[in-house]
């Protein structure tokens, strides 16, 4: 096995990311796939890390992570918010700047 | 320059197929909550291969801070906006899933195999110098967070808390009105002219069925003691003539209660409501 593997399978992961984020309507579920997409570009520099020989990437995948976590902690209480209001949590309904 | 043994290589496939299905069921769930656990049966499989790509430390982050943190939290909001909220098959923009779905494997195709053929047989420096440097992989990290990394970690240490007052502020509801007191509840009780109880269902213990209405003294029907979502359907069961009568016979002091009370129904099909 090469070490490439896990890059490509980093790369295959943020793609179907990419796509949950482009075909779901439910916010909560692309709020997941953004994490998935997270997690992909973790997964590619903590393996960046190893072919590299250096520990910089792991700590590029820990600030990733906290920063994750931030994100997290802000846009559910935004979908929460909006659904209090809008009593819905598809990302269509959210249209009233438009008018 | 280190070479991947096949233990690793064995964990590796396992874990990849592992976190390839969970992202498939992740956005391909009607439901909300079956998308949240796939999902987390990806962040496990990724802890895995953190761990076994010389990142342990990263990997139990990942562990205590996604799995447990991070989609407790998804699960809970869910609770907050409904665990069967499913998702709409409507399409709002015609042709966007065929079309996104097109984009992904496109764009999937030219990442992987961009990135395959730009890396493959490069030659893996490891960790282990880099480990053993300051003792092991926590210490490396930390030696890296607190030196080079620090403005960085301190940045962090902002937006963490900015995030957190930031979700109290987004969440904050303003009272517009006093709080309910246990008197101003007993007042509202009182002026509702309800005070007690609703009547249980059922007529004098010979039919218990809930949506049986119970009988009052004089022989009515008291429709307030079928629960409410019964009678919003309509839902009330006809009370036998025979037994409307005999209560009324009874309260009145006109009748014994026995087999020898049989009086005649006129019409048993008849509905309850026609009766008060």
């Amino acid at each position: 096995m090469n070490p490439e593997n896990y890059i490509i399978l980093s790369g295959l992961l943020f793609t179907i990311g990419a796509l949950g984020v482009m075909i779901r309507r439910n916010a909560i579920v692309v709020f997941m796939s953004i994490e998935l997409m997270l997690n992909a570009a973790n997964l590619a520099f903590v393996s960046f890390a190893r072919i590299n020989g250096t520990l910089d990437g792991q700590v590029v995948a820990f600030f990733v992570m906290i920063v994750a976590a931030a994100e997290v902690v802000v846009g559910l209480a935004i979908i929460v918010t909006i659904f209090r209001t809008r009593r819905s949590a598809s990302i269509d309904e959210p249209n009233l700047l438009k008018y | 320059m280190t070479e991947i043994g096949t233990g690793e290589a064995i964990v590796f496939w396992v874990c990849a197929v592992l976190s390839v299905t969970g992202a498939l069921g992740l956005i391909l769930s009607r439901r909300t909550v079956h998308s949240a656990l796939w999902l987390a049966l990806t962040m496990i499989s990724l802890a895995v291969l953190y761990i076994a790509n010389a990142a342990p430390f990263l990997g139990m982050v990942q562990i205590i801070v996604y799995t447990g943190a991070v989609m407790m939290l998804f699960l809970f909001v869910l609770m907050v906006v409904g665990v069967d909220s499913a998702d709409s098959l409507v399409e709002t923009l015609r042709g966007q899933r065929v079309a996104a779905i097109l984009l992904a494997v496109g764009f999937g195709v030219l990442l992987t195999a961009g990135l395959g053929s730009a890396l493959s047989g490069i030659p893996m420096a490891g960790l282990d110098a880099a480990n053993a440097e300051y003792g092991g992989n926590v210490e490396g990290i930390a030696r890296l967070l607190f030196s080079d990394y620090i403005i960085a970690f301190e940045i962090v240490a902002a937006l963490l808390i900015t995030a957190a007052l930031g979700a109290l502020v987004l969440t904050h509801r303003e009272r517009w009105r006093p709080k309910l007191t246990q008197a101003d509840l007993m007042r509202q009780r009182i002026a509702s002219g309800a005070p007690g109880p609703l009547p249980t269902p059922g007529v004098f213990a010979r039919h218990n069925a809930v949506d049986t209405p119970a009988l009052l003294p004089d022989g009515t029907l008291a429709e307030q003691s079928v629960p409410a979502p019964l009678r919003a359907r309509g839902d009330l069961r006809p009370v036998d003539i025979g037994a409307v009568e005999e209560t009324r016979a009874l309260t009145e002091g006109e009748a014994v209660f026995g087999p020898t009370v049989t009086p005649v129904a006129d019409d048993p099909g008849a509905s309850p409501g026609e009766r008060s």
